[in-house]
């Protein structure tokens, strides 16, 4: 039985400049969203258990192949990914229809994991339609999930309670990242994963219908106003002047 | 009126700051308020006191952790109820459920909303992006929108008046999933959001042993002890509900004391609307520095008994 994986593709938000209050996304490199790490990190752990393998799906631009050889490099065994100049800013709703189709091209799937959240997105939006594409019951933010026979027992994380719940493969379950500390991957991992076997599809390919017009509309997208005053204290004692000055102390 | 904003949510408390929600943008869409339960006869009874048309579903074979089978029950109710606008929560579990939901009814679906408003007629949901680097402004162009709105944005609806319960009945679909067990979380008590003054920690705290000097300190200033994320869910050393950020609470206390704390976005966008931020940093270049209004390069260790001493 084959573990999936989807990991997305997304700017490292770290890098993203704010010019007149616009994101400035021009040469930002792309990252591995740091939830599909941890997904991927928990995939690779299942593996032993059900002695499958572990695939990576990805959908995004032209970039992805090169993202994604740090997936693979960090315990993936292959990747499906789809290409489209289009997908890098889709709704999620296409994003799930692509990923959906792609992952009906492999065979003998039996968990299919997500990150409860992409990096740069925290809709969660995909997960669960791909999982109603598919047809197969979901089970949402997971910090631990063992495979038993044809059944995972997966503890999901809850705000007022954690459940354990068992539910039958195949199954779409996102992961809190708790679930795992991603590994940083070594020199010899990341030379191996070049060879490891990718395939890769354009739309077209996946005899699918994309709705023409968007779902969703951005009218704006800002980053808020922020003045701070950037004084630099240089001593515990100038620290408490602020601090009563502030006059958090007299209260 | 045609039409209705239909609103669903587990959660007994945010159920009712739906209907705030609900209420607030109706009478501009032309749409009536109606609202469902599942299995939740408590919840049923608080909708009605606040003057609602609540509708009622019973049926065992609807369990509340089986998203696909909620789904499709909800998605049931709202052929039946018509409803265009579905407002759902956006803890946890709504968050899955509006999802799935808006793939069953062919609807566009937004979730983690923070405001609505209308614009030209238009329903615009705010939420963040980027991690929380931006807030983009969004609508949803589909004829049903399902929505899921952040816990806490909106009050809830005050009581006043009879509503009625129409019971209604759907062809249960469950998933195949069975609930072992329930271990309800130790609760804590604190409302972070409501401290006026914050004093929060971040990975810059080295040991577990730290955290009383770090309490004190916030003690003597009055205020509540928070964190980022790692520190609570992968240190285990704070509860879940002092994490600010993205995917924990959004905090404007007058005064934010950071104590090594790096600054990634979806750090910030919970503490950025705070009057004052201070930081304490090791690293003059960590991106929390550029968003302070004080800054301090120093470690922790040395600043915070110091502190806690001199202000004694
Ligand atoms: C989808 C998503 C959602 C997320 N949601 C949240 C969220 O809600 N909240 C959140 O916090 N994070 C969230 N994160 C994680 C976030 O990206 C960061 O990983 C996290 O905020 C980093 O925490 P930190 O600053 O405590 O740790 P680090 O990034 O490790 O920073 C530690 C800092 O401490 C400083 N330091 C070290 N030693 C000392 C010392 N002795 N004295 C003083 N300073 C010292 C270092 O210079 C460094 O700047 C989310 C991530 C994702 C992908
Ligand atoms: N373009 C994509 N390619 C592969 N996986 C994706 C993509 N977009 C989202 N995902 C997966 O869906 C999860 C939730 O994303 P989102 O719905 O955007 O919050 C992510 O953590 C990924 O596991």
């Amino acid at each position: 039985m084959n573990i999936v994986v989807a990991v997305k593709q997304i700017p490292d938000l770290q890098q993203i400049r704010i010019r007149d209050r616009r994101p400035v996304l021009d040469y930002v490199p792309c990252v591995l969203g740091d939830i599909d790490k941890s997904a991927l990190e928990a995939a690779v752990e299942l593996k032993e258990s059900v002695q499958g393998r572990v695939i990576v799906v990805s959908a995004g631009n032209g970039e992805i192949e090169d993202t994604v050889k740090e997936a693979l490099a960090a315990g993936g065994d292959e990747a499906v990914l789809v290409e489209d100049d289009t997908l890098a800013d889709a709704d999620s709703s296409v994003v799930a229809k692509v990923l959906a189709a792609a992952i009906r091209k492999i065979d003998d799937v039996g968990v299919i994991l997500f990150g409860e959240g992409s990096a740069d997105n925290y809709s969660g939006r995909v997960v669960s339609a791909v999982a109603a594409d598919l047809g197969y019951p979901q089970v949402g933010y997971a910090k631990q999930i063992e495979v038993d026979g044809p059944l995972a027992r997966v503890t999901r994380s809850l705000e007022d309670s954690d459940e354990i719940i068992e539910v039958p493969l195949p199954a779409v379950i996102s992961v809190v990242s708790e679930i795992k500390e991603p590994r940083i991957p070594s020199v010899t991992s990341i030379l191996k994963a070049r060879k490891k076997p990718k395939a890769i599809y354009r739309l077209d390919d996946l005899g699918i219908e994309i709705p023409s017009g968007k779902n969703i509309t951005t009218i704006s997208n800002l980053a808020p106003v922020s003045e701070r005053k950037g004084i630099v204290v240089k001593s515990v004692d100038e620290l408490v002047k602020i601090l009563k000055s502030e006059r958090r102390l007299e209260r | 009126m045609m039409g209705n904003i239909l609103v669903y949510s587990d959660n007994n408390n945010y159920a009712c700051e739906l209907l705030s929600a609900a209420h607030n943008i109706a009478p501009d869409l032309g749409l009536s308020v109606k609202a469902l339960s599942i299995n939740n006869d408590d919840q049923a009874e608080r909708l009605v006191l606040r003057c609602i048309e609540a509708y009622r579903i019973k049926d065992e074979a609807i369990q509340i952790a089986d998203t696909a089978a909620v789904a499709s029950a909800i998605s049931q109710a709202v052929k039946q109820i018509d409803a265009p606008v579905i407002l759902l929560s956006s803890n946890r579990r709504g968050k899955e459920l509006a999802g799935r939901l808006a793939y069953i009814i062919d609807g566009g679906c937004l979730t983690d909303v923070g405001g609505l408003r209308i614009n030209e007629g238009k329903l615009c949901c705010q939420r963040n992006a980027l991690g929380g680097a931006t807030v983009a402004t969004q609508v949803i162009e589909s004829e049903s929108k399902v929505i899921a709105i952040i816990p806490k944005v909106y009050d809830m609806m005050a009581e006043g008046g009879k509503g009625t319960i129409t019971d209604i009945a759907v062809e249960a679909e469950p998933s195949g999933i069975t609930v072992v067990e329930v271990m309800p979380k130790v609760k804590d008590s604190v409302d972070i959001e409501a401290a006026e003054v914050l004093v929060v920690v971040g990975q810059g705290l080295e040991s577990q042993d730290d955290l009383p000097m770090v309490e004190n300190m916030a003690k003597t200033l009055k205020g509540e002890i928070a964190c980022t994320k790692p520190v609570a869910t992968d240190k285990r050393w704070l509860s879940e509900e002092r994490i600010i950020g993205l995917s924990g609470k959004k905090c404007n206390p007058d005064l934010a004391i950071l104590l090594g704390i790096s600054g990634q976005v979806q750090f910030t966008v919970g503490i950025r609307d705070a009057k004052t931020i201070i930081s304490v940093n090791t690293d003059e270049n960590a991106n929390i520095m550029t968003m302070s209004d004080y800054r301090m390069v120093a470690d922790i260790k040395d600043v915070v008994p110091e502190l806690v001493q001199k202000l004694g």
